[in-house]
């Protein structure tokens, strides 16, 4: 059982790695920087691990490092959509 | 396992994907983004009903205190800073998968299955990698740590034994699972190996260890997914993952060079050896240009190509060039922008900056679209470009950049060329463009020198 479901984890693992091939050779190189801390921002997904960690009932080292975890997750989150909304906010076409 | 909660996960992947889908095109791409904070904020709330979850002071005093720093970095950091972001932000990442990793750990401790202790050992040897060798490139972006090739005795040796040290010391943890001192052992070691590595690698270069830090946070997210046995980790990771590799390979092709000879630090041996032929080169040869004679040049020419690269970043002279873009627009010149993949310090660097300066993403043109156009441009401006035009790596199998893609701007009928001064640039190599028969250069700081030139045109 155990194999399986790990198994399963690593199948998706390596789909979700082909999608990302797929999507991101399409993205022109006028958008690469805010490709970048776009998918930066993505990767605050760590959050979810880090809630989990800093939510536990009694209060033990563990929680002390979950707490550190939210707050580097959360900077990632917050500044990696912030910033790439502002660079994306001056990628317009301009009107003659 | 919550099946409801599975489910939301599910959606926030799905959220994720169309939002990176999305910013395949600048008319779509703010929606992308709007997308996949929808997708971290449904993760977010769902993980927050979890019943694994039972204390939220913590939750709330770290969620609170991140996301100001975080709203006041992105808001507060200039475009031209960008690079410096982009690195700080990746090294977060990489230190909230480490702590994670470290949290689990001393949870779940001393009975590890196999399969996570693994994903643990890999989560706590990127994310270190990616935190410590984030804030390294970080330092040298910023100017704090040199951003020179940092060379030391049996380097590749010595960083190859920390590297078989974190494995060694993973493969015993798997043997003696409860054991701290070798988790705090991997941890150390990996993040004394994310400085040393980042630091081997030139200014130049920061371009592709940016990208290759970008993919290791996101793998680095993946590993922690592995621990946690969570799929929207596992995804969202392996999309950054990917989205990173990417760009590194299209900086390392836009170089010429291979992952590996860029990570080892190649150019370094390059630049001194070229020492010899400083000396045989003409120096006083070069025809240099005021701005009232280049304003006159190109009042007679009917198209003009921009060149920018890092030295317009550096004088911050986006806002100056976009004047300079405008003056001879009005003249009824055809202006566009030529941008090498590898200009400036990130992928995109130059196409951020005019942006902000407003200048129009169509008149931006990638090196395969507008090469064969220099021949029949009358002036090419290069602002702040060196390597990226110098056309030794077409012919001269000598030069240590001999195969790299350059822009053909020699090709064109007049090369204006706007530098501080005749110093070399960051390969270290002198450029041959300079001496050219149909070269001018236009020396200056970029912001004064596109500022004088534009108040010329207009006085003509």
């Amino acid at each position: 059982m155990y194999v399986t479901s790990f198994l399963m984890l690593i199948y998706v693992f390596v789909l979700a790695i082909f999608v990302g091939f797929e999507l991101i050779t399409k993205v022109p190189p006028t958008l690469h920087t805010p490709l970048m801390s776009g998918s930066n921002a993505i990767s605050g997904i760590t959050i979810v691990g880090a809630l989990l960690s800093a939510g536990a009932e009694e209060f033990t080292i563990s929680t002390i490092l979950g707490l550190l975890a939210v707050i580097f997750a959360m900077i990632n989150v917050v500044g990696g959509y912030l910033v790439t909304d502002r660079m994306l906010k001056m990628f317009k076409k301009k009107v003659r | 396992m919550n099946i409801a909660i599975e489910i939301i996960y599910l959606i926030a992947s799905i959220f994720f994907i169309f939002g990176i889908k999305k910013l395949g095109s600048p008319k779509t791409a703010r929606k992308g983004n709007l997308y996949s904070s929808i997708g971290m904020l449904l993760a977010i709330v769902v993980t927050l009903s979890d019943q694994h979850v039972l204390t939220f002071e913590w939750i709330i005093i770290g969620g609170v205190i991140g996301s100001l720093i975080g709203a006041v970095l992105a808001l507060k950091i200039k475009m031209t800073g960008m690079p410096q972001m982009v690195g700080l932000l990746n090294g977060f990442g990489g230190g909230a998968s480490l702590f994670v990793a470290l949290s689990e750990f001393y949870k779940i401790s001393p009975i590890i299955p196999i399969n996570t202790g693994i994903a643990i050992i890999l989560s706590l040897l990127i994310g270190s990698i990616t935190f410590t060798g984030s804030l390294i490139a970080f330092g040298k972006l910023q100017g704090i740590v040199t951003g020179k090739v940092v060379k030391y005795p049996l380097q590749h040796p010595f960083n190859l034994l920390l590297f078989i040290l974190v494995i060694g010391a993973g493969v015993y943890l798997l043997m003696n699972p409860g054991n701290v001192t070798l988790v705090l052992i991997i941890t150390f070691v990996s993040l004394v190996l994310g400085v040393l590595l980042v630091l081997s690698i030139g200014g130049a270069d920061m371009p592709v260890a940016i990208s290759l830090l970008n993919s290791y946070s996101g793998i680095a997210a993946s590993t922690t997914g592995f621990i946690l046995e969570n799929n929207v980790l596992i995804i969202a990771g392996a999309l950054v993952g990917a989205s990173g590799i990417i760009l590194t390979l299209i900086m390392c092709r836009g170089m010429n060079r291979s992952l590996m000879n860029v990570v080892l630090g190649g150019w370094a041996d390059a630049g001194s050896s070229d020492g010899v032929s400083t000396d045989q080169g003409p120096k006083c040869d070069v025809k240099s240009v005021d701005a009232e004679e280049l304003a006159m040049i190109l009042e007679v020419a009917s198209s003009v190509i921009i060149v920018p690269g890092y030295g317009m970043a550096v004088a911050q002279a986006q806002h100056a060039v976009r004047e300079l873009m405008l003056a001879l627009e009005a003249k009824g010149i055809n202006v566009r922008f030529a941008i090498h993949p590898v200009a400036g310090r990130m992928p995109g660097h130059m196409n951020v900056l005019l942006a902000e300066a407003n200048v129009d993403y169509e008149k931006l043109f990638a090196l395969e679209d507008i090469n064969n156009d220099f021949a029949n441009t009358d002036v090419v401006i290069v602002i702040g470009a060196n390597d990226v035009v110098n056309p030794a790596a077409r012919h001269d199998k000598s030069s240590p950049i001999y195969g790299m893609p350059i822009l053909n701007v020699d090709y064109a009928k007049t090369v204006v060329i706007n530098k501080r001064s005749m110093n070399p640039g960051y390969a270290g190599i002198d450029n041959e463009l300079f001496f050219g028969d149909n070269s001018l250069m236009f020396f200056g700081d970029a912001k004064d020198a596109m500022g004088k030139l534009t108040s010329e045109i207009k006085n003509l």
